[in-house]
């Protein structure tokens, strides 16, 4: 229905979409994944004891 | 002097981050609206008289170049901050730009061919606009291997801004080019001189795309400058575990 509707074209304007559409998706779950991970390893060192050298500054005074 | 005060602040990553964590929900939601209603009014505007539903694609191309261009703008400000001012984040928000910007320069390009087979008969021609806007691809993929290939983000810094400032000049290029060569490629129709040339049923759905492309913008943006403090907090950590052992 759609496809006819576009006309002659409608695979050029198709693909744009999905094309568009898989590379945003593809965007987001790349940062979303990377969120994760860098939140996931900041916890593993946190839970160690390791500091960040401004956080070791705090302590000490 | 308000605005000074206001970057000043967010040097703090630790203030940046509370900030990033309040915005970004809202701007999420403010983004999926706007890009569900433009898409509403995309599915809803009529054909062009000469390119038929072809200017459908005009709808994802011409928001995606415009954000291809935006993502180098924004570089090219982080560029002074990390030059000129020497802020904390200018660095941050740069390295988190470059796969944004390159990733809509790149739907801009697949989209400018699937719109060129149809209405030129070829999918790409080496005219001035085409290659200038596959010249800021290239540009952006020079920058995303330079801040791979660097350990320390603070040598990778001054090269990036640098890279920045130059690829800079291919921006006014990219925008003129249709003015100054003769191209395949149509002449600025939205933003120039005496108006819109484009009629308000095509135009309308075509600046609410853009408004919600440049907030996915700002939103991923946000997002990836979230996770490149949280990167060099990572690193900095295990410099202290390093140093510690």
């Amino acid at each position: 229905m759609i496809a006819t509707s576009l006309g002659p074209h409608a695979s050029f304007i198709v693909a744009s979409y999905i094309v568009t559409a898989i590379v945003v998706i593809g965007l987001v779950a790349w940062i979303q994944r990377d969120y994760a991970v860098q939140r996931r390893i900041l916890g593993d060192l946190e839970q160690r004891g390791i500091k960040r050298r401004s956080q070791a500054r705090e302590d000490k005074v | 002097m308000a605005v000074i005060e206001f970057f000043n602040n967010l040097a703090n990553p630790t203030r940046f981050l509370a900030l990033v964590n309040r915005v970004l929900p809202w701007l999420t939601a403010l983004t999926v609206i706007v890009l569900a209603y433009g898409l509403y009014r995309v599915a809803g505007a009529p054909d062009d008289y000469q390119q038929g539903a072809t200017v459908k694609i005009m709808f994802l191309h011409v928001p995606a170049a415009w954000l291809g261009m935006m993502g180098w703008g924004v570089m090219t400000v982080a560029a002074f901050g990390t030059l000129v001012w020497r802020h904390p984040l200018a660095d941050v928000a740069a390295k988190a730009a470059a796969p944004i910007g390159a990733a809509f320069t790149f739907i801009c390009l697949v989209t400018g061919s699937l719109w060129g087979r149809p209405m030129w008969g070829t999918y790409w021609v080496w005219d001035a606009r085409l290659t200038s806007v596959l010249v800021l691809f290239l540009l952006y993929l020079g920058m995303l291997a330079l801040y791979l290939t660097a350990e320390d983000p603070n040598r990778s810094a001054r090269a990036a801004a640098i890279l920045a400032l130059v690829g800079a000049v291919n921006i006014p290029i990219i925008k003129f080019s249709v003015d100054w060569w003769n191209t395949l490629h149509q002449p600025a129709s939205v933003l120039r001189m005496g108006g819109s040339a484009i009629d308000p049923s095509i135009l309308v759905p075509l600046l609410i795309m853009a408004l919600g492309f440049t907030l996915l913008f700002f939103t991923l943006h946000l997002a990836a400058m979230r996770n490149e403090i949280l990167r060099r907090r990572v690193r900095s950590m295990r410099m202290m575990q390093a140093a510690s052992a």
